[in-house]
């Protein structure tokens, strides 16, 4: 099945604005969810024109508000446990190590989700992450190696 | 959760502000129905009579980047309302028909000296670009035309005086050129 185009932006902004809203509302309050909105979108639409297709584009508008939000309460209360649970689409090839990623910290997982479950390029999912394309491309490799290892530790118990 | 309508407004305004808009478009009233106004950096780039298509096609075009900022079309929004009013005679709003191909950017830019209340046949235009026997494919020209209204290709006439077609409806070329008391 071919990937479905980029929709033009105002559409896929009124599509889920909503949704991010709500999701930043419930973690980190009225106040700071107008911010991290702004922010979030504001990051969808400057990464918007490396984006290759149109696919997943709920996911990945949801990753970015969640990674922010995660840097907010971050910056506020330092090493405080988080609720990373968004729920994404499940991807055969991808869905026995969904389990696994849930321990990687933030940006790795966002970096590794984004990657390998969504196919999106480095360049997007860096300027997603408000980094650059070989910071994610780090993160992403980190999180493999990391992954590597949870996976390895398990069979090993097993 | 609906999102604030002053939140939503200021993402708007800094989408702007940061520069990360390909096309900015907004929605304006007119006699002939809703329109939709867009422009780029270089002027004004598209009106249409059906906003939806036209925001794909807009995307395609110049870009996915296309939002919502009535703001930035107040200027060509306002000389329509003039134009619909019967204040003005010739639009002075800049264009920009960078992604239109030469042959019929050329018809467009001919097309555009055409004076107000004043008819041209598809022939006699393609003379005017020095290709007297393209009478058809300036019609095709006419039919695919980004900025109908202020590049007036309602003025545009079959040999005989008939109307031949409109890409927005042959009603909607009748009460333009009603409007501007041309001959019909």
């Amino acid at each position: 099945m071919e990937a479905p185009p980029i929709p033009p932006f105002e559409r896929f902004y009124e599509e889920h604005r909503d949704e991010v809203f709500a999701v930043l509302v419930r973690r980190l309050g009225r106040q700071r969810a107008e911010d991290a909105f702004q922010e979030t979108f504001l990051r969808a639409l400057r990464a918007y024109p490396k984006l290759r297709h149109g696919a997943y584009l709920r996911a990945w508008v949801l990753t970015i508000a969640r990674n922010l939000a995660v840097d907010a309460v971050r910056r506020e209360r330092p090493r405080v446990e988080l609720d990373e649970s968004i729920e994404l689409p499940r991807r055969p090839a991808y869905a026995e190590l969904e389990h696994l990623t849930d321990r990687l910290p933030p940006t790795e997982r966002a970096a590794v989700v984004l990657r390998y479950a969504y196919d999106l390029p480095y360049d997007a999912i860096g300027a997603a992450l408000g980094s650059s394309e070989e910071a994610a491309r780090q993160a992403a490799s980190a999180g493999v190696r990391r992954l590597r290892g949870a996976r390895h530790a398990e069979k090993e118990l097993a | 959760m609906t999102v604030p309508t002053d939140l939503d407004r200021r993402f708007r305004e800094a989408a702007e502000r940061e520069q990360l808009v390909d096309v900015a478009y907004g929605l304006a009233d007119s006699p002939v129905g809703e329109l939709l106004v867009a422009v780029t950096d270089r002027g004004l780039c598209r009106i249409s009579y059906r906003p939806d298509e036209a925001l794909d096609e807009l995307a395609v075009q110049f870009g996915p980047r296309v939002l919502r900022l009535p703001k930035r079309v107040d200027a060509a929004r306002r000389e329509l309302d003039e134009y619909f009013a019967g204040k003005r005679r010739a639009f002075a709003v800049a264009t920009d028909l960078s992604p239109v191909p030469p042959f019929q950017r050329a018809a467009l830019e001919e097309l555009a000296r055409v004076p107000f209340g004043q008819l041209i046949t598809y022939g006699r235009l393609a003379a005017r670009i020095g290709r007297p026997k393209a009478a058809r494919a300036v019609g095709g020209a006419m039919n695919r035309n980004p900025i109908p209204i202020v590049l007036p290709c309602h003025r545009v006439v079959g040999a005989n005086g008939s109307l031949v077609g409109y890409a927005g409806g042959l009603e909607r070329k009748q009460t333009l050129l009603r409007l501007e008391g041309a001959p019909v």
